[in-house]
């Protein structure tokens, strides 16, 4: 697990906060933007946030809470420093996907929604990268991995471990040579809809 | 005006009604389960599903508008396996504890499914598994019960003015739990209990303390007194099959007797006293030109509400403690002193409208007389079900009277129970000691009624005397912010945290909806019209206390006996 201390924040922390909200108006209706801000900042939504989210905002904070809980894009814990997200639409999951999570799971002993003891990855699940036809598809931070068959998991996995060197450094690169020669058909959207 | 057919039969409606609406007036019955009239429709349970002619689907009559020539069948045999299916499944995931349950016998869920015939259940499955929610003294949450109706987040948000609590989670995981999903004591809840009088399960209830009260009753060496609020005995007799608003004061003492209780007293004597008090107070204010306006204290919801959210007002508060914990005090000192008691051996036991009494009950503060003014807190449900238990009909008691000196109470007293009592009690007392004159109508009538926020000035010696009424924590929000922003002012404000009042208080008898607040307030003021002293400061036993142990309004003692004080606490989540 990443230090305990994690979960807390900052006094600096609560002040970029306020200043989000300063940005975004003090109203009711930008609470989704805010948090989206928040979970971009802090690669989660912080308790102490929501809390003072409440305070400024005037909104309930059971409503708060209720609308992290409620968007799948939106998280109550860290997030690893690899992202796994797993795709299962109906294309990907006729193709066999819950098969790829359940491998992935078991690798790495965490289940969808959990990130690994050392901070490294976090699973998730989620609908549709809009590349229906390479299914099962999954992403590793910006990484595209597709036509995936269980037995590939652990390879894939152990390339962004250490002592590895970064994998997704050298996908970057390899994404940034692809992209001149324009091979990559699809550019999958980084906005997903919630599950 | 819409012009429709029911099941045939021609209705007309309101442009703006529902189809359940229309039902309603063609007198053809839907059932339904999330739906309740004085809360905002929201179409989650399904169990209202009707056919309309053109219309793809089965559509939910309570949130579905009714249209111009529309054609509506309820009864068809689509609709009533439907209907079963979509019970079912509502059932499938709800513990079948029923035998075990405080609601048993008086739950919606329990009710539609022997309404509805369901005798067997055909859907098996993974079912949710939470934590109860004991933390609070007053209000117990088991979400397992829980059929996500959002009753109590209506009640909550839209009628209290608070928003604990709210759905969280999706799909299968959603429950409706406080934020977080933590327990109820970390927010700022006021234990009004208004989510219990609204759930239709037992996922939401009152802490039951009645084991403790058999306890006490059992123990030799605990000499027991109880005392009944205004408002429990217009609505106690519902629980025994009485009609709502039925009067059953005399057959509720001598019940209490039959359980054991050694002495009976009406909390309604300290209610006399608490305008005594709180009169003599808003006097001593307007005089010394204190803090104005007074906002009165009975309510506990109400109190530990303003605590939360408007700390700006802890000082209009009257420091008077609720006549509840009045009479614990008085009965701690002042009658074990006349009766030769030893404070020590009395264990006082509270029969409320009210859940947050029981939070009351355990203050820090209220421990001024060296001993806990009251030890023991019980909601009117709580009675009904001990009166059962030990096998007494409440129908067949002859009427018995209350014990004195502590039992002896006026008609301003009764009032308390009902929205504008407290204020219609301290006019009728203030007026004659301010003026010296006599009120020509005892009846104050600009203060009653089921109106959120009630409006109505007084004239005393030239003086023009502006007071207002609240009830319901959302109204007396909307009250607060008004005098906030200067739009308002006043020199009186009642609030209480109920709608209705103490008489549909969070504690009383389920059901409780405006048919029923109307009707227990009509007995309210019958029971007023019958009183022979009408006035607290006419009460004899009153004068007698003052005389012999209190000496006179805000003396030393009173203060130190009947007054209390506030603490400002966190507006949107506790320390833990």
């Amino acid at each position: 697990m990443p230090d305990k201390n994690i979960f807390d924040v900052s006094d600096e922390d609560l002040i970029w906060v306020e200043q989000q909200v300063d940005k975004h108006g003090k109203k009711k209706g930008e609470l989704i933007q805010i948090l989206r801000d928040v979970q971009e900042h802090f690669g989660f939504i912080p308790r102490k946030v929501q809390v003072r989210l409440s305070e400024l905002l005037d909104v309930t904070l059971s409503e708060i809470y209720s609308i992290v809980t409620f968007y799948a894009f939106f998280s109550l814990k860290p997030k690893g420093k690899y992202q796994i997200s797993c795709c299962k639409g109906t294309a990907c999951y006729v193709r066999g996907a819950e098969k790829i999570i359940e491998k992935i799971s078991q690798y790495l002993k965490i289940q969808p929604g959990d990130t690994t003891d050392d901070g490294l990855f976090s699973l998730d699940v989620i609908r549709c990268l809009g590349a229906c036809g390479l299914g099962p598809v999954m992403m590793i931070n910006d990484d595209v991995y597709a036509r995936l068959k269980p037995e590939d998991i652990t390879g894939i996995i152990s390339r962004y471990e250490p002592p590895f060197r970064d994998y997704s450094e050298v996908m970057r690169q390899q994404r940034e040579e692809a992209k001149t020669k324009e091979k990559f058909a699809v550019e999958p959207s980084r906005r997903l809809a919630p599950i | 005006m819409l012009n429709l057919k029911i099941n045939g039969v021609d209705v007309q409606v309101e442009e703006g009604s529902t189809i359940l609406d229309a039902a309603k007036k063609a007198g053809v019955y839907i059932p339904t389960l999330c739906h309740r009239e004085d809360l905002k429709a929201m179409g989650v349970c399904r169990l209202c599903v009707v056919e309309v002619k053109g219309a793809k689907t089965l559509q939910a009559s309570c949130v579905t508008p009714a249209a111009e020539g529309m054609e509506v069948r309820t009864n068809t045999p689509f609709i009533r396996k439907a209907r079963k299916t979509i019970l079912e499944l509502i059932l499938s995931n709800h513990p079948m504890e029923c035998p075990t349950c405080l609601r048993n016998g008086n739950c919606e869920l329990q009710k539609l499914s022997s309404q509805l015939n369901i005798t067997e259940m055909p859907f098996e499955g993974e079912r949710s598994r939470y934590e109860k929610d004991e933390t609070t003294p007053a209000i117990v949450r088991d979400p397992n019960k829980c059929i996500l109706c959002r009753r109590c987040v209506n009640v909550c948000n839209d009628i209290q003015g608070i928003g604990v609590l709210e759905p969280h989670h999706r799909g299968f995981r959603t429950s409706i739990d406080p934020s977080f999903c933590e327990g109820l004591y970390r927010m700022p809840c006021s234990q009004c209990g208004q989510c219990v009088m609204a759930c239709p399960t037992g996922a939401l209830t009152e802490r039951d303390d009645t084991e403790k009260v058999f306890e006490a009753l059992a123990d030799p060496n605990k000499f027991v007194v109880v005392q009944t609020a205004p408002a429990v005995r217009v609505a106690l007799g519902e629980a025994f099959g009485m009609e709502p608003g039925s009067i059953v004061t005399g057959q509720m003492v001598a019940a209490l007797r039959k359980l054991g209780f050694d002495r009976v007293f009406d909390t309604d004597f300290t209610a006399d006293l608490t305008i005594m008090e709180e009169g003599s107070e808003f006097i001593e204010r307007l005089e010394a030109g204190g803090k104005l306006p007074l906002i009165t204290s009975c309510s506990p919801g109400w109190i530990k509400f303003c605590e939360h959210f408007y700390p700006e007002f802890l000082d209009n508060l009257s420091t008077c403690k609720s006549p509840q914990q009045m009479m614990g005090a008085l009965i701690k000192t002042y009658y074990a002193a006349k009766a030769g008691l030893n404070p020590e051996n009395i264990v006082v036991v509270s029969v409320m409208p009210c859940t947050a009494k029981k939070f009351e009950a355990q203050r820090g503060e209220m421990v001024s007389s060296g001993y806990i003014d009251v030890d023991i807190a019980i909601t009117t449900r709580e009675l009904s079900r001990m009166i059962k238990e030990m096998g007494i009909d409440i129908s067949k008691l002859e009427p018995e009277e209350y014990d004195l000196p502590l039992g002896i109470s006026t008609g301003a007293g009764v009032i308390f129970g009902a929205t504008g009592g407290v204020m219609e009690a301290a006019i009728r007392t203030a007026y004659e000691l301010v003026s010296g004159k006599e009120l020509e109508d005892i009846n104050f009538t600009p203060v009653r009624g089921l109106n959120g926020i009630k409006e109505a000035e007084l004239a005393i010696n030239g003086t023009i005397l502006k007071a207002a009424v609240a009830h319901g924590l959302a109204n007396a929000r909307k009250l607060l912010e008004a005098v906030k922003a200067g739009q308002k002012t006043y020199h009186f404000i009642e609030v209480m945290a109920c709608p209705g009042g103490c008489l549909g208080g969070g504690g009383q008898i389920i059901p409780t909806d405006n048919d029923v607040r109307q009707k227990r307030m009509q007995a309210i003021y019958e029971a007023d019209k019958s009183m022979r002293l009408r006035k607290s400061h006419e009460n004899p036993a009153v004068q007698q206390l003052y005389r012999d142990f209190l000496i006179k309004p805000l003396s030393h003692r009173a203060h130190e006996l009947l007054h209390t004080d506030y603490t400002p606490r966190p507006r949107v989540l506790a320390r833990e």
